[in-house]
């Protein structure tokens, strides 16, 4: 499994978290290493064996069909970094 | 008569005057915690009448500081409490305040924290464990008789043994997540830090219960654990896991653990031994899993709606971007690309699938052992708390928690138990029961605690009136 600074760079847009040189370098390093620490489950013989996601496999359960969320926007947006008239503000998308 | 090893039942039962016993604590956070940093946040007050807890800063809590100990987090004041929160608000307890950890939840030493690293009151210079570090040395130290933290891989665990207290984390779903800031969603499970079994079992009954805002959450009766704690030893069978002591173990850390299953079997328990060779395989299959639903859940930190906001975004991208690389430490960023390159198109089958397959050949090996044993028990640990700044490998402080991840795969409950010194600083013994079984765990760990006292052991330096 080749881990090279296209790879990082890739992941770092997908997880939107940027990187520059260095920290580039040191990823490439880390995620080598660890990748060679996951890559011993390439040994296991897992023929005819069924993904495990949750461990007692419960199934999602359903609720009511009952309106139970309240407008909260008074507690939750004094929290937001940028806000006007009711609105969270972000650098323009559109032009 | 108060003193650092203080229980919650002595409290409870011993009539003790709560405003005296809430002064009690404060003055020792005040005198002590500049030295240890298990608190981030405190919001003791004086004339207090409520039982004294504390919570690890991952559970959200109403109008309290909520940071993860992550800078994303910093300012993050949480307009609500979590279900486990409020529970125990409902049973009567009062926060001290709110506890360190490693930022996120990852990590196995409480040294990437924002706040700075959590210390181990048996030794300064070395690691609290994590992630529940503030929580465990909180506890060691007498800071406060009772501390939640969680545990994805360890969490709880780990930073028990390390610090020679008490630590449960239930069957996965029976503590509420709701209001947990979440890591891993299918691992994480809220849980109990406390000196005893039986001060474990009584907040752990008040906090478990199924949730319906808890997706996750089982809807079982919660059994009154804290009724049924003198189950005899004898006639149980201890399971000892091979793969629990291997090479990678310390080996006079392996010898404290054989003199306690020693004792338990003079208690009359038999001893038999277990071969789950799939356990080789916890560690790769954990950090997969783990990192695959951090990246999932990590990725609602977007600068906009609440959390770290970087200077004057140039566009909407450089706003996530920057943001998310000024707004989180080291490890999670490398969890997070770990997870997001696991998850992306053509390694999806290679890495989580199969690491989701293996995930249920470690549980599957788990049920049939419970079959032939009662209760599966090793060192919590491979060594006792290490030195502060010693392990800078990431791969080397994942191997920490060998001997724990593999119960978090499988949704099975565990605790650390306190068992012995091994060059003056705390050992372990791990306890693991089949789903629900929390009741045996909990039982065998009171039965041995009334033979032993390593759970009431105070360093030194701590003994003192505050």
């Amino acid at each position: 499994m080749q881990i090279d600074a296209e790879l990082i760079e890739r992941l770092s847009i997908l997880a939107r978290i940027r990187l520059d040189e260095t920290q580039n370098q040191a990823l490439r390093q880390d995620i080598a290493a660890i990748l060679q620490l996951v890559d011993q489950l390439q040994q296991v013989d897992t023929e005819g064996v069924e993904p495990m996601a949750h461990p007692l496999e419960i199934a999602q359960p359903v609720r009511t069909d009952q309106v139970t969320e309240t407008d909260q926007r008074a507690s939750f947006q004094p929290l937001a970094p940028a806000m006007e008239d009711g609105l969270y503000l972000v650098p323009r998308v559109v032009e | 008569m108060m003193r650092a090893n203080l229980t919650l039942e002595a409290i409870r039962e011993g009539g003790l005057d709560l405003q005296a016993v809430s002064d009690y604590y404060r003055q020792r956070i005040d005198a002590y915690d500049d030295r240890i940093g298990a608190f981030v946040t405190r919001t003791d007050v004086a004339d207090e009448t409520g039982l004294p807890i504390a919570y690890k800063d991952i559970f959200c809590t109403e109008g309290v500081a909520t940071t993860c100990s992550s800078r994303m987090l910093e300012h993050f004041v949480p307009p609500y409490s979590a279900t486990v929160v409020e529970k125990l608000e409902q049973a009567g307890f009062s926060s001290l305040g709110k506890l360190n950890m490693d930022e996120f939840a990852m990590g196995s030493s409480n040294e990437s924290s924002v706040h700075g690293p959590c210390k181990n009151p048996w030794n300064t210079d070395c690691v609290a464990g994590g992630s529940s570090g503030g929580s465990a040395a909180a506890v060691a130290a007498g800071l406060v008789p009772v501390a939640l933290g969680t545990d994805t891989g360890g969490s709880i665990r780990q930073p028990a043994a390390f610090c020679g207290v008490t630590g449960i984390k239930p069957t996965y779903g029976r503590a509420s997540r709701y209001g947990i800031v979440a890591y891993a969603s299918s691992l994480d499970q809220a849980g109990v830090l406390a000196r005893t079994a039986a001060d474990c079992a009584w907040v752990l009954e008040r906090m478990c219960g199924h949730d319906p805002k808890d997706s996750t959450s089982l809807d079982e009766p919660v059994p009154r654990w804290s009724d049924n704690l003198e189950q005899p030893v004898s006639g149980l069978k201890i399971g000892v896991v091979r793969q629990w002591f291997g090479e990678q173990v310390d080996q006079g850390l392996v010898q404290v653990v054989k003199t306690a299953l020693a004792q338990l079997e003079d208690m009359g328990a038999e001893l038999v031994d277990i071969d789950l060779p799939e356990l080789a395989w916890s560690i790769p299959a954990y950090y997969v899993i783990a990192s695959a639903e951090c990246s999932s859940n990590l990725s609602r930190y977007d600068g906009v709606r609440y959390g770290y906001r970087c200077q004057d975004p140039k566009d909407l991208q450089d706003l996530y971007s920057r943001s998310r690389s000024e707004g989180f430490g080291d490890e999670v960023k490398r969890r997070i690309l770990l997870g997001t390159f696991a998850l992306s198109a053509g390694y999806y089958d290679a890495y989580y699938r199969k690491a989701q397959q293996v995930r249920r050949l470690i549980h599957d090996g788990f049920k049939r052992a419970l079959e032939q044993v009662d209760v599966l028990a090793g060192p919590t640990t491979p060594t006792t708390g290490f030195a502060l700044g010693s392990v800078q490998d990431p791969v080397t402080m994942y191997q920490a928690d060998i001997n724990t991840v593999a119960v978090n795969l499988a949704g099975l409950p565990g605790m650390s138990v306190p068992c012995g010194f091994s060059e003056g600083m705390p050992v372990g013994l791990q306890l693991v029961a089949d789903h629900l079984q929390e009741g045996r765990l909990l039982a065998l760990a009171h039965q041995y605690q009334q033979q032993t006292d390593w759970h009431l052991a105070v360093p030194a330096w701590l003994e003192g009136e505050a």
